[in-house]
């Protein structure tokens, strides 16, 4: 198969096209401005649309604009306008709309910086924005994954009719790898019949998040509530040596890769070091935690954070394993050496 | 109303109680002044607006239902002769 | 609803237009909202774009217009309906779109959106219902309160030393290139109320002529956040809001 030399970016935009998404409305922020200049030039020649909007919060809204037509339909941004587009992703949980969200994610608070962090884990898996919703979140760790999980998302985002986000950053949206576009197949047909298309020989459709009687709003939530507790049979974890070890780390996205080479490292010195890498963020996998927190003594948590994550692996863990952290922020990312050297002081 | 009346009617209005709120904008735009506020309140607690129109005075303008923000108005003008003049 | 009597020979003149439910709205008595709901609906049906159209419902007293409305409809948050449109439309561009918007879902927390949709050109109809205040939420100033109106928010009546001054729509989208079409209308009288349909069937027209933007300002009465009977707030309207909102068409190409 045809190897290419791609930003994560670039891949990302050209995978999503290869899913079927042919909308893409975004507003420009580094480090994901590769995403919509791919589009812009290749969406308008598949006679989809590509729109620069005027702000986040727009694009956002044109996302569900374009969702509720029944389109597959993508934004991207990067943490401070991913702070933006809340308000929106909360209306288009709510409104059960099929879409994918990519979060290139770069340091915080504030307007922060431009380099990479994992700061939004928060954000991304426990709702966000206002109201009891999750977003299905997927973290690649490598621009070939970027690849397949786009695809992944969009088929997640119909089957549950539910907005997924692809959060990474500076470094898996920026970086330049081979990839390969599998030819996947055709993805199945997903029922559309709820989307507006002009109220044609049928009943009216409302695509709307309004629910003035608090009992049918409860009866909402518990549905989407429902629609969260099915997700968990989409969870995805990388187990990496992991049988025999003693101890492991647990990260995703580009930390997890840097921590993939410490457990390398440490493994030549005889260390029983594993690499546990959540893939879904939410739903998290909580049951393969709870699972190896049975077999052995430590987790060392690591990210791009001062912890975030970390509070799910001690929930899954609850008490069976010791959680330790390690993490850097403001941009830092931290060495394979770093981490390697971090384990071995956890050992003792 | 007498059949005697009715004959004599060119056209009428049919005030939807489940629909009026007794604005009584209806009653200002009616040029005839036919239109009152009724003393029977609806079963949503409006007063509504109703036109008896005993002189049968109703020329069918349709301004009363053009105000009308409920659209609780429909309007009725009596069919042409062949003449093309209305009976 | 009064059967008709089959002796009486007569012709049904006016009736609830196809685009309707048969929906009683929450609307107070007097208010303007269910005039403008009803053009629309009658424009629909006229034009024979019913089952063609999506309408965009905003946040605030119309957010329940779906509920009226017998069309497929989305619901905005606040003040995002054109942006909403916006994706609709780019996704479906051989269906009507439309956005329904009350002032202060325009013209304060939506206002980004309206003046980058106007600008753009998007091939949408924009019904834009000024009623002075925020309705919905009890009364409160609104971007389009006049100066010297008493609202909940400004009990001593807007002060334009501390609140600035009402904003003119219409006016203001009109010096854009992208709206092809923009008119003020009323509907506190049935003479305004039947210049208003044309303004809303030319901004539909514009539409389907593919021309692009096309945007019509509803003056609009709200008896009871105005604190009046429905006679005194259509008398209101005319004596204050006309004066500072002057009706008419501000821009008009192709149609």
């Amino acid at each position: 198969m045809e190897k290419l030399f791609m930003t994560g970016n670039e891949a990302i935009a050209e995978a999503a096209i290869r899913s079927g998404c042919l909308y893409y409305f975004g507003y420009p922020i580094t480090p994901q401005n590769e995403i919509p200049e791919y589009m812009s030039t290749r969406l308008p020649e598949l006679g989809g649309a590509f729109l620069q909007a005027e702000s986040e919060i727009a694009a956002i809204y044109m996302v569900y604009g374009a969702a509720g037509a029944g389109m597959r339909v993508m934004s991207s941004s990067s943490s401070p306008g991913i702070s933006l587009k809340q308000e929106g992703l909360s209306y288009i949980a709510a409104a059960e709309l099929p879409c994918v969200i990519v979060n290139m994610m770069r340091g915080g608070p504030g307007l922060g910086g431009i380099q990479p962090s994992q700061s939004d884990y928060f954000q991304a898996t426990k709702g966000g924005g206002h109201g009891d919703y999750h977003l299905f979140v997927l973290a690649p760790s490598t621009v070939q994954e970027a690849v397949s999980l786009t695809g992944d998302a969009f088929d997640i985002a119909d089957k549950y009719r539910t907005p997924v986000m692809i959060l990474g950053d500076g470094i898996i949206g920026q970086m330049m790898e081979p990839v390969e576009f599998e030819q996947r197949p055709r993805s199945k047909e997903y029922d559309k019949s709820w989307a507006l298309s002009g109220a044609k020989g049928r009943p009216r459709n409302v695509i709307k998040t309004l629910y003035l009687d608090p009992q049918k709003l409860e009866q909402h939530n518990l549905k989407l509530q429902d629609k969260y507790q099915k997700m968990k049979e989409d969870v995805r974890i990388e187990h990496y040596l992991c049988d025999d070890a003693e101890i492991v780390i647990a990260a995703y996205g580009t930390v997890a890769r840097i921590a993939k080479t410490a457990v390398q490292i440490l493994r030549d010195k005889g260390i029983k070091v594993g690499l546990l890498r959540p893939i879904t963020l939410y739903p998290f996998p909580y049951d393969h935690f709870q699972e190896i927190a049975e077999r052995i003594r430590k987790v060392l948590v690591v990210e791009m954070s001062l912890g975030q994550m970390v509070e799910d692996v001690k929930l899954a863990v609850n008490g069976k394993a010791e959680v330790a952290f390690y993490g850097r922020t403001g941009g830092i990312v931290p060495s394979y050496e770093e981490i390697a050297a971090e384990l071995e002081k956890q050992l003792f | 109303m007498s059949e005697e009346k009715k004959k004599e009617r060119r056209a009428r209005i049919a005030i939807d109680e489940h629909f009026c709120k007794g604005c009584g904008l209806c009653v200002d735009a009616c040029p005839q002044h036919i239109i009152e506020i009724s003393s029977q309140v609806t079963s949503s607690g409006y007063y509504p607006a109703a036109c008896p129109d005993p002189q049968s005075k109703c020329t069918g303008c349709t301004l009363c239902a053009r105000v009308c923000p409920d659209v609780a108005i429909e309007v009725f003008v009596k069919q042409k002769t062949n003449h093309g003049e209305r009976e | 609803m009064e059967t008709i009597d089959k002796t009486d020979k007569m012709d049904r003149v006016f009736q609830r237009p196809e685009a309707l439910t048969k929906a009683t709205t929450h609307y107070c008595p007097g208010c303007g909202h269910g005039v403008a709901h009803r053009l629309i609906a009658e424009v629909l049906d006229e034009l024979g774009i019913r089952e063609q159209t999506v309408g965009v419902a905003p946040v605030g007293c119309s957010v329940l217009m779906y509920n009226y409305m017998n069309i497929d409809m989305l619901e905005a948050a606040h003040g995002r309906a054109p942006a909403v449109a916006t994706g609709f439309k780019r996704a479906r561009p051989d269906l009507t779109v439309f956005c329904y918007q009350g002032d202060g879902d325009l013209a304060a927390i939506g206002m980004g959106e309206t003046i980058a949709a106007a600008a753009r050109g998007e091939k949408i109809c924009v019904i834009f219902v000024n009623n002075a205040t925020y309705g919905m939420t009890g009364g409160q100033m609104a971007p389009t309160t006049l100066v010297g109106q008493k609202t909940s928010t400004s009990a001593q009546g807007r002060m334009s030393e501390r609140c600035g001054f009402p904003i003119k729509v219409a006016e203001m989208l009109s010096v854009l290139d992208g709206p092809q079409y923009i008119a003020r209308v009323s509907v506190s009288s049935a003479k305004y109320i039947a210049r208003a349909k044309q303004a809303i069937k030319k901004a539909f027209e514009v539409q389907q002529l593919d021309l692009g933007y096309s945007l019509v300002e509803v003056l609009s009465p709200c008896p009871t956040d105005w604190h009046m009977t429905p006679q005194q707030a259509v008398n209101w309207l005319e004596e204050n809001m006309l004066p500072y909102y002057p009706l008419g068409e501000f821009k008009v190409q192709g149609v």
